[in-house]
């Protein structure tokens, strides 16, 4: 019971409290970059939860058996970690689902450079999560990502139709929105105790 | 002489303001919205990241002919990591109070993507002292933006530049300015300021040329 509370508190944390885009800034390019389609944007985080689930486990792994011995080498082995899991997962969705590679496109190896990805590894090893509460917490940093990026891309879709001063379109209106989604998103704060 | 003179300072000062990698390119934005809730912090990020850029510019430039096309990417990386940590350990050794407010966007600097864009479109083109001249001159733009970006907000949400206080004790912060909301809103404020700038200079120039004419 201790355990499974503490287990939502990280997830839920990690999904709202610290929304690793809006409350942490992190994933900024594709947040930015992919979200003018709803459609896009809801399969390019489902590809950031996957491959952050398979780095979150690498990464215990790595720390766990490896980088004990040779700490200063923990960023070089984690981008690493992070570029070789990502090429994999291309093959093996490609060779698995040819039709969800299809649908995928240039984003899945673009998550290589996604800050949150690494991030999500740095972060758990500086909290010391163990390997259940690491897959935990990927999961929700994922669930996060995905739902900012979809309400964004659902804002942008509403937005292109609406008139707007010719001043702001792009890329000024864009973090405008991004900021009110950010204020939505500090209603969250003290959640949980506003811990994790 | 006199014209490979002027392009270095053309390669160098185009990253300042024309090309300038924030406000221009958008580039880079995860750390240059996270760490400028204060000048200072502003000041710090923007200089390790001119420090990693410089010389991962340098390496990959003076190496770019023993590299093998098909494994560069990777090979940027590392090199890039390797001098981020290296930025890492020096900044907690020198400065632990400000390596412990930047947190992991420190180590966050390897996937930036000026970094890796630079090495990918200029670095691995162009002679090492070219390379040198835009690492500066790009480096040099995003500690520009972060500073004045971190300086607004810093006076906004504070009151305080470089944690000098500027106004009386009647001041009430802004207090959402220094929180993640007001990083977003200042950035497309300053975005939408220049866009604003830029349209009236324009109609400006068309105007004194219909007089001309």
């Amino acid at each position: 019971m201790e355990l499974s509370g503490e287990l939502v508190g990280i997830f839920i944390g990690a999904m709202l409290v610290n929304n690793f885009t809006l409350a942490y800034f992190l994933g900024l390019c594709p947040f930015f970059g992919v979200t003018s389609r709803l459609e896009t944007a809801f399969r390019l985080g489902l590809a950031n939860i996957f491959v952050m689930l398979i780095t979150s486990l690498a990464a215990w792994l790595l720390d766990t058996f490896i980088l004990v011995h040779v700490p200063y080498l923990r960023l070089i082995a984690f981008i690493v970690v992070i570029a070789s899991t990502v090429q994999f997962v291309e093959m093996f969705i490609k060779k698995v689902s040819p039709g969800l590679f299809r649908a995928l496109g240039i984003f899945l190896p673009l998550i290589t450079t996604n800050c949150a990805i690494l991030a999500l590894a740095l972060f758990q090893t500086s909290r010391g999560y163990g390997l259940l509460e690491g897959l935990v917490f990927a999961l929700g940093a994922g669930a996060g990502l995905t739902l900012a990026l979809v309400l964004m891309a659902g804002l942008r879709e509403e937005a292109e139709l609406s008139d707007v001063p010719s001043l702001l379109r792009g890329t000024a209106m864009n973090l405008l929105i991004a900021g009110l989604l950010s204020l939505a998103f500090m209603g969250f704060a003290g959640l949980f105790g506003g811990s994790s | 002489m006199e014209a490979s003179g002027g392009r270095a300072y053309d390669e160098l000062v185009k990253g300042l303001w024309r090309e300038n990698p924030i406000f221009v390119q958008v580039l880079g934005m995860c750390p240059a919205l996270a760490v400028t809730n204060s000048a200072i912090n502003g000041v710090a990020m923007g200089s390790a990241t001119l420090f990693v850029l410089l010389c991962s510019s340098l390496m990959i430039s003076s190496l770019r002919n023993l590299i093998p096309k098909q494994v560069r990417i990777s090979t940027y990386i590392i090199v890039i990591a390797t001098f981020v940590t290296v930025a890492d350990f020096t900044l907690q050794a020198v400065a632990p109070a400000v390596h412990r407010e930047l947190g992991a966007f420190i180590a966050l600097i390897v996937v930036n993507c000026l970094i890796l864009g630079r090495q990918e479109a200029f670095a691995s083109r162009n002679t090492v002292g070219m390379a040198a001249m835009d690492a500066l001159g790009m480096g040099g733009g995003f500690t520009l933006a972060l500073t004045s970006l971190g300086g607004l907000r810093e006076i906004l949400g504070n009151g305080s530049l470089f944690g000098v206080h500027l106004f009386g004790d009647a001041f009430q912060p802004w207090v959402i300015m220094i929180l993640p909301p007001g990083g977003f809103l200042m950035l497309g404020m300053m975005l939408l300021v220049f866009a604003w700038v830029k349209e009236a200079r324009a109609k400006a120039a068309q105007r004194l040329e219909r007089e001309a004419a």
